[in-house]
Parts: C-alpha cells; structure tokens; sequence
C-alpha cells in the first residue's frame, strides 16, 4: 500500500509527518512511501534525504490520493476533498473540539485516525503524540522564557557580584509540566511545582523539584490519567497558593489542560500585577483559552508592571528537526499495530482499545465517541473497599517508662545487694559491653551484614576458652566434652575468620 | 603473675574484637577489621592455652589434647570455608551458630560437675549454668533447623501447632521450675530436664517460622550464640568471654533489629520467637492477564534504556545467576547505560546476602545500592530488571492494607517505565502471596531460568 506524507499547510506549521529516519521504518514495514516535494524542508530534511532512504519525492495530488495518508494537522476543507474515499487518514484531528470536521471526515468516506486521541495506557504510550509533543513543548517553555527573562538561571558567584538563581514555578506536572520541570532544573534554577493530582508528586520530586501541597482532602486518582476539574475547597486553597508564590518567583510556566474543555484560569490580573517587573509567564494552554490572565493565544504580551506573557501555542513546533522526528516515530508505532503481518496493508482491530478509541470514523460511519477506557494505574476507589481503619494504639505514656526503668532498677538492686562482689565486676563488664555493642554495630553497612555475622559468629567461638580450661581436669567426663567442645569451637573460629576473610576479599570498587 | 599476664592478653583481646567489629562497619576498614579479629583471637588463646597448661597437673598432656581437637575443628573449618557456594553463605552460617550453642552446652554442663571455685556464690554459679546450657541449647538445635531450612532438607514452611504459643510459654515455664529445683537440690537430674525442654524449644522456635523470615531467624540465632557465650563467661568468671558475648550477642541483636524494620514487623515478637505469620493465604481475587516477554526483546529494551536497575531476590542466588548478571551489567556500563542495582534488605536469605553474591561476580559495590538510595530514582528509570524476586517487590505491601504483607518497605519498581520479571512460573513468593506488579501494564514476564534467560540477553545485545 502506498503512504503519502503532504506538507503542511497550516500557516506557521514547521513540521512534517515523517523523516528520512521514519520513512525507512515504513518501507521496512512493506510500505511504498510518497512524500510532497519540499514537505520536510522546514523541519531541516531535503528530498534528496527522503529520496535516499526510499521515498518518492511526489506531487501534491499523489500523495493525498495514496492509500494512507499521514500528516501533522487535521486537513483543510479543500484537502479533505482531495482524499480518496475508501483510505485512511492519520493526524491531529481534536474530534472532542471539532465536531464539523469530524462531519466532514466522516462524508469523506475516509477512515480516520485522531492522534490525539491515543487512551492513555502504557502500551499506547509510543503512539501518543500528546506526550511526545508536549515533552519538547515542556523543553521549548523553558527556553522561550529564558530567552525573554533577563536574568540568567543559575546562580553563580563571580567576581562582579552574586547572582541570585531564577525561581521557576511550574504549575500541571504532566507530560509537558515534567519535561519543563527538567529542563528548569538543569539550567540551574530552583523549581517548584504544583499540580491538583497530589499522586504525582513524586514524579515531581523524582525530576528535582519541590513539589508544593495542600492541605485539602485527596480526591483520589482519576480514571482518565488526565487531570479532572476540582471543587470549590481545592480551587480556593490553590488560588492562595498561586497569589503568594506568584510574588515569589521569576518564571511561572503553567501546563493545565482538561481535555475538551477550556483551560483552567489559574493566575488572576491581581496574581499577575503583583509579579516582578521582568518576571515572565509562559501559558502552555493559550491555545484553549488560557490558564493566565491576559496571555493571547501565539503572541508576547507585556503587560503594565512589566510582565512578559507568553502564549506560543507552536511550542513543539518551534524544534521543528526533533518534532518532527518524534511525531514520525509515533506514526511508525501506529503503523506497527496497524501492520501485525509487516507486509504493507492496514488491519484495523476495533477489539483493540487503542485502535478503538483512536478511530473517529470509518466508511462513512462516525465512531466518535469511543467507549471509556479505565488507564489509572492507581487501582479505583471503589474496586475495594479497605477495611475499617484501626483505632490508632494511644501513644504509651512516657511517664510508664520510667516507672518501669525504676522499677528495673530497684529490683536489680536487691539482688545485687545480695550477690557477691566478683558477680557485680563482672556484670558491669558485660552492661557496658552490651552497650559498645549496640553502638559499634548500629552504623554499619548494609553490604556488610552477612561479613560482619560470618566474623561475630567467629568471635563468639571465644566460648573455647572455657573449653581449653576445662580440658586439663582429672575428671574424664568433664575431660571428654571439654575435649569435644574445643574441636567444635575450633570449626567456628577458623571457618569464620576464613570465610569473612574471603568474602572481603571480593568486594571492589571500581 | 600468670594470672595477671593473661588478664592483661584478655583485656588486649577485648579491645580488639571492638576494633574488629567497628572495623567491620565499613567497607575500607573491612579487611583491617578482621585482621584485628583474627589477632585478638590468637591472642587470646594463645595466653588460655598457657594459663591452663600452669593449672593442670600434666601440662604436656592437657597442650596435646588443646592442640589434636584445634587441628581437627581448625581443619575442618577452612575446609568448609574454601568450598563454601556463595549463595550457600546463609547455610554455613547457621550451622556455625549451632556450633556456639553446642559449645555452650558442654562447657555449662563442665562447669557444673568442675563444680569449682569462681568467686560468686554457689547459688548465683547455679543460675548461671542454668541459663547458659538453656541458652546454648536453644542456640543449638534453633541453628540446626535453620541450616535444614535453609539447605531445603526440610520443609521451609512453618510449623503451625495448634497451640504453639502455649507450648513455647509452657516450656519457659517449666524451665523456671526446673531452674528452682535445680538450685535447691543441686543434682544433675534438673539441669539435664531442663537441656531436653530447651532443645525442644529451640527446634520449635524456629520450626514454627517460614523460610522467608529466615534473615531475621538467622541474625537472631547470631544474637542468641553471643548471649551463650556471656553466659559461659559468668559461669567461668571469664571477663573476655562475657565482653565478647556481650558485643556479639548486642550486635546480632541489632541486626535482628534493622532486619524486623525493613520487613515491618516488631521486634519484640520477634526476639521472643513464634513469631510464624498468621497468614490468610490467597483469595482469588483476578488480577487480569500477565504479559510474556522474550530475551531478543528485552535486549532492545535494553539497549535503547539510558538507565537500567537490576532488583536482585533468592532466585538469583538459587539460579547462580549472579555471573551472568554481572556480565550484563559491565556489557551495559560499557555502552553508557548507567547500570545500579536495587537491594531490599530482606533480599536473600541473610542480610546483605545479594551483596555478598553481587561482590563474589565482581559488580562494583558503588553501584549497589540500598532500597531507600534507589527508590527516589526508579520512576526515571528506562527499564527495571527483577531478578528472582517477589514479595519484595509487591506493590501490594504499599497498595492494599488487607495484604499479609501490608506497610512492609518494598522496591517501588512499578514506577519504572518498564518492568521485566524474570520468573519460573506464575508462583507466589515466600510470604505466598499474589504478586500484582506481575499483572501491571508497564511489567512483562521472562520465563525460565534466570541464569539461561540472562546469558540469552547478553547473547542478543
């Protein structure tokens, strides 16, 4: 089956669908692949690249009527008509914001694809373009912030002076929020994040930085992956959050996205008007609305106190090389699952999850929306239900202990009082042994437990001592088990000491 | 003067069993420590060996019966020492622990008809030999059926008596009656009773505990040989023998100590034995499909990973895998991929036990590293590889409070990217129960034997 790749025709659109790389995974898979002359010149591929791992440099006409047709962006209403009925379409398509082009999709007669609509589970994750698009977009933020702040990120002390790191405050810890969170972090600035789903914050702490919380109750994991719209408590404790490190930092990058719906307004004006002059906010969901106050959709608003807002919403986009690549491997991964016998022709599996919920529609049928599909990792609420929690034992009292200790200590005194003063020397040696032993032993490490026991063990074949003594006695009995005693003892001693002594001898260092 | 020489040897030795063991708490001073075990060891016997040819009427006669049984125990000892497996390091060590108890046991019982001038009064020497042949003798058969445990002779699986509890508490019990007639009467019949009821209790002791909590049994029976020793020394009025004791019988306990933490169960219970699961094994629940993987694929997974953490368990150790493993790991290193191995500190059947195993194939040890060092980093990590492992790696322990194993600290290795368990079969771990991770979207399972799965990886790459 042939495969045609057009160049985009979204205004500002630097992508391609497939690079020289993807397209010899797609000849590999039993494809012919067609590409537009010119479709990969923005993202830094020529023709005569594509041409030598395999594709046909091609006209426009051919490659929309190909059987497959892979592209970045949903096709216009003039391209639309050039598909061929009967082919499938694989691209960006958001059928959950645009209806009418699901419409139109759909009286194509085409079979089509919504990358974007990839379930979120871990098998699907090499086909999600949503990730690997916001992953470089998250990267892309960070850049586009340090390129508009003024100051640098790291902090250094030089001889002219000190410089104060940037304080970067990432708001969503997703994809994107993450990737942002990395970046921030390796160019040295201090990172914080914030996201509603308190269940990431390790992700978070796992990249390096600070996960801020609050105090409001868990509303649990939710079942899409995605984060969900929260209730009134949540919002009104956030806001107060985001009002006070908004005075705080330098960068707030924020990356909140509810999927089909308008972003979350999370920085008011106040919030913004109350940054520092230089401080600049870049808004991830410009293109939906908007989670800041005053970002405009593509543009860099500056607003009276000084403050940069930017609203790119080609952020990928701008690393058109990288993007590109990504969005083809992705398309590479799909054509995988749609290729089960690698010989060049399309099966489409509705049994299968993924397949399923990516189709939009097919032969003139609209298959959007698909079924829900359970992805949280974290097991639902209701999937059991935990037993009642224990009542918490009441702390001991610490007044028992000491009463106990005392009463320890009354009842050693009676029976010292009445033992002999040899039994008393030696208990004082063995509590003050005991307690060098606590001591000596708690620190060690981990690795060198089993040594260490190998080597007490061989201590505490010291027991042959008594043996030794006992052995020279007239009395045969006492004579015969002293003697037995030594020769066990002796296995003990010697076989310890041999055995620590070789497991030491491995232990390395590289 | 002879008296005070060996004193003097005695209070040197002390000192360096001391510095032996600090020594031994770190990796650069391992080495030096044992040296300065070995030396106070010498030592001390070497000024034992003097003192008892002085007091002896034949002293020719008593130095050649010291010398025959230390060469016969020395050799088989360093005998057993050469051969040892590695992975058999658990084994030996339980036996030697039998040995201390043993050793305890004739010396207690040599003191008693010795009779013998120790300085403390008759009443307190009685209650001294009284405990130390208890302890010895619970130090000895408890050791013995750990070793049977251990080297599978027996059953690991525990021993459940119906009123087991009961039959420990009664021992004690008896063995405290025992102990009165012993002091009033003081014939040898008691002593020999109580010897019976302690060997009893010991072989229950640890029969009634399953093998996967034998690195707690084996640290504990560590703890207990020490104390049999103390216990010798006060008999024998010997300060070196109580302070050596002592420091070993402390030492293991706080082993036995790091070891309860880490499995998430009480110390007490456990220094006081019986301390068996009271498990409810194995609802039914469904836990969905598992997914098969193959070694080609995991070596791309492999190959394409930028960092890699290798969770080690028992299986590693039974499959000798531990070669291969490392093979692995350098094949990996030398290609960039930064390689670190996950070690739980229940892992094995010894504390440290991977470790040992680890350092034996010579994976460097910076790289090995402790569950909480490495349990920050495994959700960036590409690929986690568990290694016949199980409970420990049971995200039920942190997921479902109704689990056997609820709140015990475990590897977080779910949070990886990918999961590739290499396993026999769908079994379940020591603690016998299901394992959900297996059944988690991120984790695949590689069939067979570890070390024939590991060197096909390293094949493929």
């Amino acid at each position: 089956m042939l495969i045609g790749v057009p160049a985009e025709s979204k205004p500002g659109e630097t992508r391609v669908a497939a690079t020289p790389r993807t397209v010899g995974q797609l000849v590999g898979l039993g494809y012919d692949v067609a590409i537009e002359r010119g479709a990969g010149a923005r993202s830094s591929f020529s023709d005569e690249a594509y041409a030598a791992s395999g594709a046909r440099v091609a006209d426009r006409d051919e490659v929309w009527t190909a059987d497959l047709v892979l592209k970045v962006n949903a096709p216009t209403g003039t391209e639309t008509g050039l598909l061929r009925p009967g082919s499938l379409l694989a691209c960006l398509i958001a059928p959950a914001l645009d209806p009418g082009l699901v419409e139109r999709l759909t009286a194509a007669g085409v079979t089509a694809l919504a990358m974007d609509a990839v379930p979120r589970i871990s098998r699907a994750q090499s086909l999600d373009v949503l990730s690997s698009m916001a992953n470089i977009g998250g990267y892309r933020a960070v850049i586009e912030a340090a390129h508009e702040f003024g100051s640098l990120f790291t902090g250094q002390v030089t001889a002219a002076g000190k410089v104060p790191p940037a304080k970067v405050l990432v708001v969503g810890a997703g994809v994107a929020g993450l990737a942002a969170i990395g970046t921030a972090n390796s160019l040295g600035a201090i990172v914080r994040a914030f996201d509603a789903r308190s269940e990431v914050g390790e992700q978070v702490e796992s990249m390096g930085a600070e996960f801020l919380r609050i105090d409001v109750a868990d509303e649990g994991p939710s079942a899409t992956g995605y984060a969900k719209e929260m209730g009134e408590d949540f919002n009104a404790k956030a806001a107060a959050l985001y009002a006070e490190q908004a005075k705080d930092v330098d960068i707030v990058i924020t990356t909140a996205l509810i999927p089909g719906r308008p972003a979350p307004r999370l920085l008011t004006e106040e919030m913004v008007a109350s940054m520092k002059p230089g401080s600049v906010v870049v808004d991830m969901a410009a293109a939906s609305g908007g989670n800041v106050a005053g970002s405009v959709a593509d543009e860099l608003v500056t607003t009276a106190n000084g403050v940069r807002i930017i609203g790119y919403t080609d952020l990928p986009g701008r690393l058109p090389t990288q993007a590109s690549q990504l969005f083809g491997t992705n398309l590479v991964n799909l054509l995988k699952l749609l290729t089960p016998g690698k010989d060049g022709r399309v099966v489409l599996d509705l049994d299968d999850v993924v397949q399923r919920g990516m189709t939009v529609c097919r032969d003139g049928e609209t298959l959007w929306p698909p079924p829900p599909v359970q992805v949280s990792a974290a097991p639902a609420p209701t999937a059991a239900t935990p037993p009642e929690p224990a009542a918490p034992k009441p702390p001991p009292d610490p007044r028992r202990k000491y009463v106990v200790m005392a009463l320890a200590a009354v009842l050693f005194a009676l029976v010292a009082a009445n033992s002999p003063s040899v039994f008393l020397g030696h208990f004082t040696v063995f509590a003050l042994a005991v307690i060098v032993g606590f001591y000596v032993i708690s620190n060690v490490a981990h690795a060198l437990h089993t040594p260490l026991m190998a080597e007490t063990n061989a201590i505490s074949g010291i027991i042959l001592v008594g043996a030794i003594l006992q052995v020279g006695s007239n009395n045969l009995v006492v004579a015969v088990l002293a003697f037995i005693g030594i020769v066990i003892a002796s296995i003990n001693i010697f076989g310890g000491f041999a055995v620590t002594g070789r497991m030491l001898q491995m232990f390395r260092k590289d | 003067m002879t008296r005070n020489l060996v004193q003097a040897a005695y209070i040197v030795s002390a000192v360096l069993f001391v510095l032996s063991l600090a020594g031994l708490s770190k990796h650069e001073k391992a080495k030096e420590g044992n040296a300065f075990g070995v030396t106070g060891m010498v030592i001390a016997l070497a000024a034992t060996i003097w003192l008892a040819a002085s007091q002896s009427a034949n002293a020719l006669l008593t130095l050649l019966f010291v010398l025959v049984a230390m060469a016969i125990g020395g050799s088989i000892g360093l005998w057993r020492a050469r051969v040892v497996e590695m992975t058999q390091m658990p084994e030996l060590v339980a036996m030697l622990h039998s040995f201390v108890g043993l050793a305890a046991v004739l010396v207690g019982f040599d003191s008693f008809v010795e009779g013998g001038d120790t300085g403390s009064g008759i009443t307190i020497h009685l209650v001294e030999v009284f405990l130390g042949v208890f302890i010895g003798a619970v130090t000895f058969t408890g050791s013995i059926v750990a070793f049977l445990k251990l080297s599978a002779r027996i059953r690991s699986s525990p021993l459940m008596l119906p009123v087991r509890h009961w039959l420990n508490l009664a021992a004690l019990v008896v063995s405290a009656a025992l102990l009165v007639w012993f002091v009033a009467s003081q014939s040898v019949l008691p002593l020999l009773l109580m010897t019976v009821v302690a060997l009893a209790f010991g072989w229950h002791l640890v029969a009634s505990i399953g093998g996967g909590d034998m690195p707690v049994v084996v640290s504990m029976l560590n703890s207990y040989s020490g104390w049999a020793a103390a216990a010798a020394g006060f008999m024998l009025g010997n300060d070196l023998l109580i302070v050596t004791g002592a420091l070993v019988g402390s030492s293991g306990a706080i082993l036995s100590y790091i070891m309860c933490k880490a499995m998430n169960r009480s110390f007490v219970s456990v220094i006081a034995g019986g301390f068996g699961q009271e498990v409810s094994l194995g609802e039914d629940k469904d836990y969905g499909e598992h997914r098969e993987t193959n070694a080609a694929d995991v070596a791309e997974l492999l190959r394409d990973a930028s960092s890699v953490v290798i969770t080690p368990g028992y299986g590693m150790a039974v499959a000798q895998a531990q070669y291969p493993v490392a093979e692995l790991t350098s094949q990996l290193r030398k290609k960039g991929v930064n390689v670190r191995f996950g070690i739980h500190p229940v892992a094995g059947r010894l504390p440290g036990h991977m470790n040992v195993l680890l350092a034996e194939a010579k994976v460097p040890y910076d790289i090995v590293l402790e569950m909480d060092e490495i349990n920050g980093d495994l959700s960036g990590t590409d690929v986690v590889l568990v290694i016949g492992a199980n409970d420990t790696v049971n995200p039920s322990a942190a997921e479902d409070p109704t689990s056997p194993i609820a709140g015990m600290p475990v590897l977080e290795v779910w949070k990886a990217r990918n999961v590739v368990v290499f396993k026999r079969s769908m079994a379940t771990g020591y603690a016998g129960v299901q394992n959900p991770l297996f059944f988690k979207e991120n984790s695949q399972m590689l069939f067979g034997d570890a070390k024939e799965r590991v060197e096909d990886i390293i094949k493929a790459l």
